[in-house]
Protein backbone atom coordinates (compact mmCIF):
# COMPACT_ATOMS: atom_id res chain seq x y z
CA UNK A 1 0.00 0.00 0.00
CA UNK A 2 3.03 2.32 0.29
CA UNK A 3 3.12 3.13 -3.42
CA UNK A 4 -0.67 3.60 -3.51
CA UNK A 5 -0.56 5.99 -0.55
CA UNK A 6 2.39 7.82 -2.05
CA UNK A 7 0.58 8.26 -5.38
CA UNK A 8 -2.54 9.54 -3.62
CA UNK A 9 -0.44 11.99 -1.64
CA UNK A 10 1.39 13.23 -4.74
CA UNK A 11 -1.85 13.60 -6.69
CA UNK A 12 -4.05 15.17 -4.04
CA UNK A 13 -3.77 18.78 -5.27
CA UNK A 14 -4.58 17.83 -8.87
CA UNK A 15 -7.49 15.73 -7.66
CA UNK A 16 -8.83 18.58 -5.53
CA UNK A 17 -8.56 21.13 -8.36
CA UNK A 18 -10.24 18.94 -10.99
CA UNK A 19 -12.94 17.78 -8.58
CA UNK A 20 -13.70 21.34 -7.53
CA UNK A 21 -13.71 22.54 -11.14
CA UNK A 22 -16.00 19.81 -12.52
CA UNK A 23 -18.26 19.74 -9.46
CA UNK A 24 -18.38 23.54 -9.34
CA UNK A 25 -19.32 23.92 -13.01
CA UNK A 26 -22.03 21.27 -12.71
CA UNK A 27 -23.45 22.96 -9.60
CA UNK A 28 -23.42 26.34 -11.40
CA UNK A 29 -25.34 24.86 -14.33
CA UNK A 30 -27.90 23.30 -11.99
CA UNK A 31 -28.33 26.64 -10.18
CA UNK A 32 -28.99 28.32 -13.53
CA UNK A 33 -31.77 25.87 -14.42
CA UNK A 34 -34.70 27.42 -12.41
CA UNK A 35 -34.01 30.80 -13.95
CA UNK A 36 -33.89 29.31 -17.42
CA UNK A 37 -36.82 26.92 -16.93
CA UNK A 38 -39.35 29.64 -17.78
CA UNK A 39 -37.69 30.34 -21.12
CA UNK A 40 -37.06 26.69 -21.89
CA UNK A 41 -39.87 26.23 -24.38
CA UNK A 42 -38.28 28.78 -26.70
CA UNK A 43 -34.78 27.54 -25.98
CA UNK A 44 -35.81 23.93 -26.64
CA UNK A 45 -37.32 24.91 -29.96
CA UNK A 46 -34.11 26.75 -30.91
CA UNK A 47 -31.91 23.84 -29.88
CA UNK A 48 -34.19 21.34 -31.65
CA UNK A 49 -33.90 23.21 -34.94
CA UNK A 50 -30.13 23.40 -35.29
CA UNK A 51 -29.87 20.41 -37.62
CA UNK A 52 -26.65 18.44 -37.41
CA UNK A 53 -25.51 20.32 -34.30
CA UNK A 54 -28.69 19.21 -32.53
CA UNK A 55 -28.11 15.58 -33.47
CA UNK A 56 -24.41 15.67 -32.61
CA UNK A 57 -25.16 16.52 -29.00
CA UNK A 58 -28.26 14.32 -28.78
CA UNK A 59 -30.52 17.32 -28.30
CA UNK A 60 -33.02 15.97 -30.82
CA UNK A 61 -33.94 13.23 -28.34
CA UNK A 62 -33.83 15.21 -25.11
CA UNK A 63 -36.20 17.78 -23.73
CA UNK A 64 -34.09 20.75 -22.73
CA UNK A 65 -37.02 22.06 -20.74
CA UNK A 66 -36.83 19.28 -18.16
CA UNK A 67 -34.21 19.06 -15.42
CA UNK A 68 -33.00 15.65 -16.61
CA UNK A 69 -32.79 16.75 -20.27
CA UNK A 70 -30.99 19.94 -19.30
CA UNK A 71 -28.69 18.03 -16.94
CA UNK A 72 -27.86 15.34 -19.51
CA UNK A 73 -26.81 17.93 -22.11
CA UNK A 74 -25.15 20.65 -20.04
CA UNK A 75 -23.81 18.80 -17.02
CA UNK A 76 -23.27 15.58 -18.99
CA UNK A 77 -20.85 17.36 -21.29
CA UNK A 78 -18.99 19.00 -18.41
CA UNK A 79 -18.66 15.67 -16.62
CA UNK A 80 -17.98 13.81 -19.86
CA UNK A 81 -15.19 16.02 -21.19
CA UNK A 82 -13.81 17.17 -17.84
CA UNK A 83 -13.83 13.73 -16.28
CA UNK A 84 -12.34 12.09 -19.36
CA UNK A 85 -9.54 14.66 -19.62
CA UNK A 86 -8.77 14.25 -15.91
CA UNK A 87 -8.70 10.45 -16.25
CA UNK A 88 -6.51 10.42 -19.35
CA UNK A 89 -4.17 13.02 -17.87
CA UNK A 90 -3.64 10.94 -14.73
CA UNK A 91 -3.29 7.62 -16.51
CA UNK A 92 -1.11 8.65 -19.45
CA UNK A 93 1.61 9.81 -17.06
CA UNK A 94 1.24 7.17 -14.41
CA UNK A 95 3.87 4.64 -15.51
CA UNK A 96 6.25 6.95 -17.38
CA UNK A 97 6.44 9.92 -15.02
CA UNK A 98 9.03 8.17 -12.84
CA UNK A 99 11.40 7.98 -15.80
CA UNK A 100 10.54 11.48 -16.99
CA UNK A 101 11.13 12.97 -13.54
CA UNK A 102 14.13 10.68 -12.84
CA UNK A 103 12.59 9.11 -9.73
CA UNK A 104 12.38 5.59 -11.24
CA UNK A 105 15.88 4.77 -10.00
CA UNK A 106 14.82 5.65 -6.45
CA UNK A 107 11.59 3.64 -6.55
CA UNK A 108 12.79 0.56 -8.40
CA UNK A 109 15.95 -0.01 -6.40
CA UNK A 110 13.76 -0.69 -3.38
CA UNK A 111 12.51 -4.25 -2.86
CA UNK A 112 9.30 -3.84 -4.84
CA UNK A 113 8.36 -5.97 -7.84
CA UNK A 114 7.36 -4.28 -11.08
CA UNK A 115 4.04 -6.13 -10.75
CA UNK A 116 3.44 -4.44 -7.40
CA UNK A 117 4.32 -1.02 -8.81
CA UNK A 118 1.84 -1.44 -11.67
CA UNK A 119 -0.86 -2.83 -9.38
CA UNK A 120 -0.60 -0.05 -6.81
CA UNK A 121 -0.39 2.68 -9.44
CA UNK A 122 -3.46 1.23 -11.14
CA UNK A 123 -5.23 1.13 -7.78
CA UNK A 124 -4.32 4.78 -7.19
CA UNK A 125 -5.95 5.69 -10.52
CA UNK A 126 -9.08 3.83 -9.51
CA UNK A 127 -9.21 5.43 -6.06
CA UNK A 128 -8.68 8.96 -7.39
CA UNK A 129 -11.30 8.49 -10.09
CA UNK A 130 -13.85 7.09 -7.66
CA UNK A 131 -13.19 9.92 -5.19
CA UNK A 132 -13.58 12.56 -7.92
CA UNK A 133 -16.81 11.02 -9.21
CA UNK A 134 -18.27 10.47 -5.74
CA UNK A 135 -17.66 14.09 -4.73
CA UNK A 136 -18.99 15.41 -8.05
CA UNK A 137 -22.10 13.19 -7.70
CA UNK A 138 -22.71 14.44 -4.17
CA UNK A 139 -22.31 18.04 -5.33
CA UNK A 140 -24.76 17.38 -8.16
CA UNK A 141 -27.32 15.86 -5.77
CA UNK A 142 -26.83 18.70 -3.30
CA UNK A 143 -27.25 21.36 -5.98
CA UNK A 144 -30.44 19.76 -7.34
CA UNK A 145 -31.78 19.58 -3.78
CA UNK A 146 -30.76 23.21 -3.24
CA UNK A 147 -32.88 24.47 -6.16
CA UNK A 148 -35.88 22.64 -4.70
CA UNK A 149 -36.40 20.04 -7.43
CA UNK A 150 -37.07 16.40 -6.81
CA UNK A 151 -33.82 14.49 -7.24
CA UNK A 152 -33.95 12.21 -10.33
CA UNK A 153 -31.89 9.50 -8.63
CA UNK A 154 -32.05 6.92 -11.40
CA UNK A 155 -31.18 9.31 -14.24
CA UNK A 156 -28.35 10.99 -12.33
CA UNK A 157 -26.93 7.65 -11.21
CA UNK A 158 -27.07 6.37 -14.79
CA UNK A 159 -25.37 9.47 -16.23
CA UNK A 160 -22.67 9.60 -13.56
CA UNK A 161 -22.16 5.84 -13.56
CA UNK A 162 -21.74 5.76 -17.35
CA UNK A 163 -19.22 8.60 -17.22
CA UNK A 164 -17.31 6.79 -14.48
CA UNK A 165 -17.04 3.79 -16.81
CA UNK A 166 -15.86 6.07 -19.65
CA UNK A 167 -13.13 7.43 -17.39
CA UNK A 168 -12.09 3.96 -16.26
CA UNK A 169 -11.85 2.73 -19.85
CA UNK A 170 -9.80 5.75 -20.91
CA UNK A 171 -7.58 5.30 -17.88
CA UNK A 172 -6.95 1.67 -18.69
CA UNK A 173 -6.05 2.48 -22.32
CA UNK A 174 -3.82 5.43 -21.38
CA UNK A 175 -2.26 3.42 -18.54
CA UNK A 176 -1.25 0.76 -21.06
CA UNK A 177 0.18 3.41 -23.38
CA UNK A 178 2.12 5.03 -20.55
CA UNK A 179 4.04 1.79 -19.96
CA UNK A 180 5.59 2.19 -23.43
CA UNK A 181 6.59 5.84 -22.95
CA UNK A 182 9.60 7.43 -21.29
CA UNK A 183 8.98 11.14 -21.62
CA UNK A 184 5.42 11.63 -20.37
CA UNK A 185 2.23 10.96 -22.24
CA UNK A 186 0.05 13.95 -21.40
CA UNK A 187 -0.32 15.00 -25.05
CA UNK A 188 -1.11 11.48 -26.21
CA UNK A 189 -3.68 10.95 -23.46
CA UNK A 190 -5.44 14.26 -23.98
CA UNK A 191 -5.30 13.90 -27.76
CA UNK A 192 -6.78 10.42 -27.64
CA UNK A 193 -9.61 11.62 -25.39
CA UNK A 194 -10.48 14.51 -27.69
CA UNK A 195 -10.40 12.14 -30.69
CA UNK A 196 -12.79 9.74 -28.93
CA UNK A 197 -15.09 12.65 -28.08
CA UNK A 198 -15.27 13.83 -31.68
CA UNK A 199 -15.76 10.27 -32.93
CA UNK A 200 -18.89 10.14 -30.81
CA UNK A 201 -20.14 13.45 -32.24
CA UNK A 202 -19.56 12.07 -35.76
CA UNK A 203 -21.37 8.84 -34.82
CA UNK A 204 -24.35 10.93 -33.68
CA UNK A 205 -24.47 12.78 -37.02
CA UNK A 206 -24.72 9.87 -39.41
CA UNK A 207 -26.17 6.37 -39.29
CA UNK A 208 -23.30 5.21 -41.49
CA UNK A 209 -20.85 6.33 -38.83
CA UNK A 210 -22.77 4.62 -36.04
CA UNK A 211 -20.14 1.87 -35.87
CA UNK A 212 -17.79 4.45 -34.31
CA UNK A 213 -19.76 4.04 -31.10
CA UNK A 214 -18.08 0.65 -30.73
CA UNK A 215 -14.70 2.41 -30.73
CA UNK A 216 -15.29 5.46 -28.57
CA UNK A 217 -16.13 5.09 -24.89
CA UNK A 218 -18.35 8.17 -25.17
CA UNK A 219 -20.66 5.96 -27.25
CA UNK A 220 -22.17 4.25 -24.23
CA UNK A 221 -22.32 7.44 -22.12
CA UNK A 222 -24.50 9.43 -24.51
CA UNK A 223 -27.03 11.24 -22.32
CA UNK A 224 -29.84 10.99 -24.89
CA UNK A 225 -29.42 7.20 -25.20
CA UNK A 226 -29.12 6.70 -21.46
CA UNK A 227 -32.28 8.65 -20.63
CA UNK A 228 -34.36 7.20 -23.46
CA UNK A 229 -33.20 3.57 -22.98
CA UNK A 230 -32.83 3.73 -19.21
CA UNK A 231 -29.61 1.68 -19.47
CA UNK A 232 -26.14 1.56 -21.02
CA UNK A 233 -25.79 -0.07 -24.40
CA UNK A 234 -24.33 -3.47 -23.44
CA UNK A 235 -22.60 -4.02 -26.79
CA UNK A 236 -20.72 -0.72 -26.74
CA UNK A 237 -19.87 -1.27 -23.09
CA UNK A 238 -18.59 -4.81 -23.67
CA UNK A 239 -16.28 -3.67 -26.48
CA UNK A 240 -15.10 -0.77 -24.31
CA UNK A 241 -14.29 -3.05 -21.42
CA UNK A 242 -12.32 -5.27 -23.80
CA UNK A 243 -10.23 -2.23 -24.80
CA UNK A 244 -9.72 -1.50 -21.10
CA UNK A 245 -8.60 -5.07 -20.43
CA UNK A 246 -6.10 -4.89 -23.31
CA UNK A 247 -4.71 -1.63 -21.87
CA UNK A 248 -4.22 -3.14 -18.42
CA UNK A 249 -2.65 -6.36 -19.72
CA UNK A 250 -0.32 -4.30 -21.94
CA UNK A 251 0.72 -2.21 -18.93
CA UNK A 252 1.67 -5.26 -16.85
CA UNK A 253 3.38 -6.97 -19.78
CA UNK A 254 5.43 -3.98 -20.95
CA UNK A 255 6.34 -2.46 -17.58
CA UNK A 256 7.43 -5.87 -16.30
CA UNK A 257 10.14 -6.16 -18.93
CA UNK A 258 11.07 -2.60 -19.89
CA UNK A 259 14.52 -1.19 -19.28
CA UNK A 260 14.44 1.78 -16.94
CA UNK A 261 16.69 4.64 -18.02
CA UNK B 1 29.65 -17.08 -1.75
CA UNK B 2 30.60 -13.86 -3.51
CA UNK B 3 28.72 -10.63 -2.89
CA UNK B 4 28.67 -9.96 -6.64
CA UNK B 5 29.35 -12.54 -9.32
CA UNK B 6 28.85 -11.96 -13.02
CA UNK B 7 29.52 -14.50 -15.75
CA UNK B 8 29.74 -13.34 -19.35
CA UNK B 9 27.25 -10.60 -18.46
CA UNK B 10 26.28 -8.72 -21.60
CA UNK B 11 24.01 -5.77 -22.30
CA UNK B 12 23.46 -4.25 -25.70
CA UNK B 13 21.21 -1.23 -26.27
CA UNK B 14 20.07 -2.16 -29.75
CA UNK B 15 23.37 -2.37 -31.58
CA UNK B 16 25.22 -0.18 -29.07
CA UNK B 17 27.46 -1.99 -26.61
CA UNK B 18 26.86 -1.45 -22.90
CA UNK B 19 28.89 -4.30 -21.40
CA UNK B 20 30.13 -7.43 -23.12
CA UNK B 21 31.03 -10.78 -21.57
CA UNK B 22 31.78 -9.11 -18.26
CA UNK B 23 33.23 -11.38 -15.60
CA UNK B 24 33.39 -9.77 -12.21
CA UNK B 25 33.57 -11.17 -8.73
CA UNK B 26 33.42 -9.21 -5.50
CA UNK B 27 33.97 -11.17 -2.31
CA UNK B 28 31.80 -10.63 0.74
CA UNK B 29 33.35 -8.10 3.08
CA UNK B 30 35.37 -6.44 0.29
CA UNK B 31 35.72 -2.70 -0.09
CA UNK B 32 35.77 -2.91 -3.86
CA UNK B 33 36.59 -0.14 -6.32
CA UNK B 34 35.13 -0.07 -9.83
CA UNK B 35 37.03 2.25 -12.13
CA UNK B 36 36.37 3.35 -15.67
CA UNK B 37 35.80 6.46 -17.78
CA UNK B 38 32.46 7.66 -19.11
CA UNK B 39 30.83 5.11 -21.38
CA UNK B 40 33.02 2.24 -20.20
CA UNK B 41 30.00 0.36 -18.82
CA UNK B 42 30.13 1.13 -15.07
CA UNK B 43 26.55 2.38 -14.80
CA UNK B 44 25.28 -0.34 -17.16
CA UNK B 45 26.87 -2.96 -14.90
CA UNK B 46 25.32 -1.43 -11.78
CA UNK B 47 21.88 -0.95 -13.37
CA UNK B 48 21.92 -4.53 -14.60
CA UNK B 49 22.85 -5.87 -11.16
CA UNK B 50 19.98 -3.88 -9.63
CA UNK B 51 17.45 -5.08 -12.20
CA UNK B 52 16.75 -1.67 -13.71
CA UNK B 53 17.77 -3.05 -17.10
CA UNK B 54 17.72 -6.64 -18.33
CA UNK B 55 20.91 -8.29 -19.53
CA UNK B 56 20.98 -9.51 -23.11
CA UNK B 57 23.28 -12.37 -22.16
CA UNK B 58 25.18 -14.05 -19.36
CA UNK B 59 24.21 -14.32 -15.73
CA UNK B 60 24.77 -12.51 -12.48
CA UNK B 61 24.07 -13.01 -8.82
CA UNK B 62 24.15 -10.59 -5.93
CA UNK B 63 24.55 -12.02 -2.42
CA UNK B 64 23.92 -15.43 -3.98
CA UNK B 65 20.57 -14.33 -5.43
CA UNK B 66 19.86 -14.36 -9.16
CA UNK B 67 19.38 -10.81 -10.47
CA UNK B 68 16.39 -11.79 -12.62
CA UNK B 69 14.49 -14.29 -10.51
CA UNK B 70 15.13 -13.05 -6.98
CA UNK B 71 15.20 -9.29 -7.45
CA UNK B 72 13.03 -8.15 -4.51
CA UNK B 73 14.91 -10.38 -2.03
CA UNK B 74 18.17 -9.10 -3.45
CA UNK B 75 17.16 -5.43 -3.29
CA UNK B 76 16.03 -5.77 0.33
CA UNK B 77 19.64 -6.58 1.24
CA UNK B 78 21.29 -3.93 -0.93
CA UNK B 79 21.71 -0.19 -0.47
CA UNK B 80 22.21 1.86 -3.62
CA UNK B 81 23.41 5.41 -4.09
CA UNK B 82 23.08 6.64 -7.70
CA UNK B 83 25.44 9.23 -9.15
CA UNK B 84 22.59 11.67 -9.77
CA UNK B 85 19.72 11.33 -7.39
CA UNK B 86 16.26 12.85 -7.77
CA UNK B 87 13.45 12.69 -5.26
CA UNK B 88 9.73 13.38 -5.51
CA UNK B 89 9.07 17.13 -5.50
CA UNK B 90 7.16 18.63 -2.61
CA UNK B 91 8.46 16.12 -0.08
CA UNK B 92 10.48 16.91 3.00
CA UNK B 93 13.69 15.02 3.68
CA UNK B 94 12.03 13.22 6.61
CA UNK B 95 9.18 12.10 4.32
CA UNK B 96 11.62 10.77 1.70
CA UNK B 97 13.49 8.80 4.36
CA UNK B 98 10.22 7.39 5.75
CA UNK B 99 9.02 6.50 2.24
CA UNK B 100 12.27 4.64 1.57
CA UNK B 101 11.95 2.77 4.89
CA UNK B 102 8.31 1.88 4.22
CA UNK B 103 9.17 0.56 0.77
CA UNK B 104 11.58 -1.72 2.61
CA UNK B 105 8.95 -2.53 5.21
CA UNK B 106 11.40 -1.57 7.96
CA UNK B 107 11.54 0.92 10.78
CA UNK B 108 14.81 2.76 10.21
CA UNK B 109 14.11 5.82 12.40
CA UNK B 110 17.01 5.28 14.81
CA UNK B 111 19.59 4.58 12.13
CA UNK B 112 18.31 7.46 9.96
CA UNK B 113 18.52 9.91 12.87
CA UNK B 114 22.11 8.90 13.59
CA UNK B 115 23.17 9.19 9.94
CA UNK B 116 21.45 12.57 9.54
CA UNK B 117 23.23 13.81 12.64
CA UNK B 118 26.64 12.66 11.40
CA UNK B 119 26.05 14.10 7.92
CA UNK B 120 24.50 17.31 9.33
CA UNK B 121 21.34 16.86 7.28
CA UNK B 122 18.29 18.98 8.10
CA UNK B 123 15.30 16.64 7.70
CA UNK B 124 12.72 19.43 7.82
CA UNK B 125 13.73 20.92 4.46
CA UNK B 126 12.03 20.20 1.16
CA UNK B 127 14.13 18.12 -1.20
CA UNK B 128 13.79 20.54 -4.12
CA UNK B 129 15.33 23.29 -1.97
CA UNK B 130 18.46 21.25 -1.25
CA UNK B 131 21.86 21.74 -2.84
CA UNK B 132 23.43 18.90 -4.82
CA UNK B 133 25.56 17.94 -1.81
CA UNK B 134 22.59 17.83 0.56
CA UNK B 135 20.55 15.81 -1.93
CA UNK B 136 23.48 13.41 -2.02
CA UNK B 137 23.33 13.16 1.76
CA UNK B 138 19.63 12.20 1.55
CA UNK B 139 20.64 9.50 -0.93
CA UNK B 140 23.37 8.28 1.41
CA UNK B 141 20.92 7.97 4.31
CA UNK B 142 18.41 6.14 2.07
CA UNK B 143 21.15 3.74 1.01
CA UNK B 144 22.46 3.10 4.52
CA UNK B 145 19.52 3.42 6.92
CA UNK B 146 18.34 -0.19 6.53
CA UNK B 147 21.84 -1.55 7.28
CA UNK B 148 22.30 -3.42 3.98
CA UNK B 149 24.73 -6.28 3.50
CA UNK B 150 25.95 -4.79 0.23
CA UNK B 151 26.36 -1.12 -0.65
CA UNK B 152 26.53 -0.14 -4.31
CA UNK B 153 27.73 3.44 -4.65
CA UNK B 154 27.97 5.21 -7.99
CA UNK B 155 30.14 8.34 -7.94
CA UNK B 156 29.30 8.59 -4.28
CA UNK B 157 31.14 11.75 -3.31
CA UNK B 158 30.22 14.10 -6.16
CA UNK B 159 28.79 17.24 -4.62
CA UNK B 160 30.03 16.52 -1.09
CA UNK B 161 32.49 18.95 0.47
CA UNK B 162 35.84 17.51 1.68
CA UNK B 163 34.75 17.36 5.33
CA UNK B 164 31.58 15.49 4.42
CA UNK B 165 33.56 13.19 2.14
CA UNK B 166 35.79 12.31 5.06
CA UNK B 167 32.81 11.66 7.33
CA UNK B 168 31.14 9.60 4.61
CA UNK B 169 34.19 7.40 4.12
CA UNK B 170 34.50 6.98 7.89
CA UNK B 171 30.91 5.68 7.93
CA UNK B 172 31.68 3.36 5.01
CA UNK B 173 34.82 2.04 6.71
CA UNK B 174 32.84 1.40 9.90
CA UNK B 175 30.16 -0.46 7.97
CA UNK B 176 32.82 -2.42 6.11
CA UNK B 177 34.46 -3.44 9.39
CA UNK B 178 31.04 -4.65 10.56
CA UNK B 179 30.84 -6.91 7.50
CA UNK B 180 29.11 -4.80 4.85
CA UNK B 181 30.50 -5.26 1.35
CA UNK B 182 31.10 -1.92 -0.36
CA UNK B 183 31.14 -1.65 -4.16
CA UNK B 184 32.35 1.83 -5.04
CA UNK B 185 32.24 3.06 -8.61
CA UNK B 186 34.32 6.19 -8.98
CA UNK B 187 36.35 8.41 -11.25
CA UNK B 188 38.34 9.69 -8.29
CA UNK B 189 41.19 7.24 -8.19
CA UNK B 190 42.59 8.51 -4.90
CA UNK B 191 39.27 7.48 -3.30
CA UNK B 192 39.76 3.95 -4.58
CA UNK B 193 43.41 3.85 -3.58
CA UNK B 194 42.79 5.15 -0.07
CA UNK B 195 39.68 3.14 0.73
CA UNK B 196 39.43 0.01 -1.37
CA UNK B 197 41.18 -3.26 -0.80
CA UNK B 198 40.37 -4.61 -4.26
CA UNK B 199 39.40 -3.00 -7.54
CA UNK B 200 38.53 -3.69 -11.16
CA UNK B 201 39.13 -1.51 -14.18
CA UNK B 202 36.48 -1.57 -16.89
CA UNK B 203 37.19 -0.51 -20.45
CA UNK B 204 35.00 -0.83 -23.50
CA UNK B 205 32.43 -2.86 -21.55
CA UNK B 206 34.99 -5.43 -20.36
CA UNK B 207 37.06 -5.88 -17.23
CA UNK B 208 40.67 -5.25 -18.24
CA UNK B 209 42.26 -5.64 -14.81
CA UNK B 210 41.07 -6.83 -11.45
CA UNK B 211 42.72 -7.61 -8.15
CA UNK B 212 44.08 -6.11 -4.97
CA UNK B 213 44.61 -2.37 -5.28
CA UNK B 214 48.24 -2.83 -4.17
CA UNK B 215 48.76 -5.42 -6.94
CA UNK B 216 47.07 -3.25 -9.55
CA UNK B 217 49.32 -0.36 -8.64
CA UNK B 218 52.32 -2.69 -8.79
CA UNK B 219 52.17 -3.21 -12.53
CA UNK B 220 55.92 -3.48 -12.95
CA UNK B 221 56.00 0.00 -14.43
CA UNK B 222 58.03 2.72 -12.74
CA UNK B 223 57.75 6.47 -12.80
CA UNK B 224 61.16 7.86 -13.78
CA UNK B 225 61.93 11.52 -13.13
CA UNK B 226 65.34 12.98 -13.83
CA UNK B 227 67.25 16.18 -14.41
CA UNK B 228 70.05 16.20 -16.97
CA UNK B 229 70.53 14.68 -20.40
CA UNK B 230 69.52 11.18 -21.44
CA UNK B 231 69.18 9.56 -24.84
CA UNK B 232 66.07 7.37 -24.93
CA UNK B 233 66.34 6.41 -28.59
CA UNK B 234 65.59 2.73 -29.15
CA UNK B 235 64.45 2.15 -25.57
CA UNK B 236 61.07 0.36 -25.51
CA UNK B 237 58.37 0.51 -22.80
CA UNK B 238 58.30 4.28 -22.39
CA UNK B 239 54.96 6.04 -22.01
CA UNK B 240 53.85 9.50 -21.03
CA UNK B 241 57.17 11.15 -21.76
CA UNK B 242 57.26 14.80 -20.77
CA UNK B 243 60.21 17.14 -21.00
CA UNK B 244 60.62 20.67 -19.64
CA UNK B 245 64.06 22.29 -19.88
CA UNK B 246 66.56 19.75 -18.60
CA UNK B 247 63.87 17.82 -16.64
CA UNK B 248 62.34 14.65 -17.97
CA UNK B 249 59.59 12.34 -16.70
CA UNK B 250 58.18 9.12 -18.09
CA UNK B 251 56.53 5.84 -17.15
CA UNK B 252 58.83 2.89 -17.84
CA UNK B 253 57.71 -0.74 -18.17
CA UNK B 254 60.59 -2.06 -20.30
CA UNK B 255 63.79 -3.90 -19.45
CA UNK B 256 65.28 -2.38 -16.27
CA UNK B 257 69.00 -3.19 -16.99
CA UNK B 258 68.64 -1.49 -20.38
CA UNK B 259 67.33 1.64 -18.66
CA UNK B 260 70.11 1.55 -16.05
CA UNK B 261 72.70 1.23 -18.85
CA UNK B 262 71.32 4.34 -20.55
CA UNK B 263 71.25 6.22 -17.26
CA UNK B 264 74.91 5.36 -16.70
CA UNK B 265 75.80 6.65 -20.19
CA UNK B 266 73.78 9.85 -19.83
CA UNK B 267 74.59 13.02 -17.89
CA UNK B 268 72.07 12.64 -15.10
CA UNK B 269 72.27 15.16 -12.26
CA UNK B 270 69.23 14.03 -10.27
CA UNK B 271 67.12 10.89 -10.46
CA UNK B 272 63.95 9.48 -8.87
CA UNK B 273 62.52 6.06 -9.73
CA UNK B 274 59.24 5.35 -7.93
CA UNK B 275 56.15 3.16 -8.12
CA UNK B 276 53.40 4.90 -10.10
CA UNK B 277 50.17 5.65 -8.28
CA UNK B 278 46.82 4.15 -9.30
CA UNK B 279 46.01 7.17 -11.40
CA UNK B 280 48.98 6.49 -13.63
CA UNK B 281 48.06 2.82 -13.89
CA UNK B 282 44.54 3.84 -14.82
CA UNK B 283 45.85 6.19 -17.49
CA UNK B 284 48.08 3.40 -18.77
CA UNK B 285 45.02 1.25 -19.40
CA UNK B 286 43.23 4.06 -21.17
CA UNK B 287 46.18 5.07 -23.22
CA UNK B 288 46.27 1.45 -24.37
CA UNK B 289 42.65 1.82 -25.40
CA UNK B 290 43.45 4.97 -27.35
CA UNK B 291 46.37 3.18 -29.01
CA UNK B 292 44.08 0.35 -30.06
CA UNK B 293 41.70 2.85 -31.61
Amino acid sequence: MTILNHELRMGRKTLAIWTAAIGGFIACCVFLFPEMAGQMKTVSNIFASMGAFTAAFGMDRLNFGTLTGFYAIECGNILGIGGALFASMLASNMLCKEEKEHTAEFLLTHPVTRMRVVTEKLASLLVQTVIMNAVVFLLAIASVAAIGYEIPWKELALLHGANLLVQLELEAICFGISAFLRRGGLGIGMGLTICFYFLNLIANLSKQAKFLKYITPFGYAEGADLLSDGRLNPEYLAVGMCFAAVGIVAAFWQYGKKDIH
Amino acid sequence: MNAIETKQLTKFYGSARGIENLDLSVEQGDFFGFIGPNGAGKSTTIRTLLGLISPTGGSASVLGLDIRREKPQLLSRVGYLPSEITFYPGMKVSQVLRLSARLRNKNCDREAAELCSRLQLDVSRRVEDLSLGNRKKVGIVCALQHSPELLILDEATSGLDPLMQREFFEILQERNREGTTVFLSSHVLSEIQHNCSRAAIIRGGKIVASGAVSELADSGARRVQLRGQLDLTGLTGIRGLSQAGDSMSFLYSGDLPALLGRLAQGKVQDLTIAEPDLEEIFLHYYESEADEK
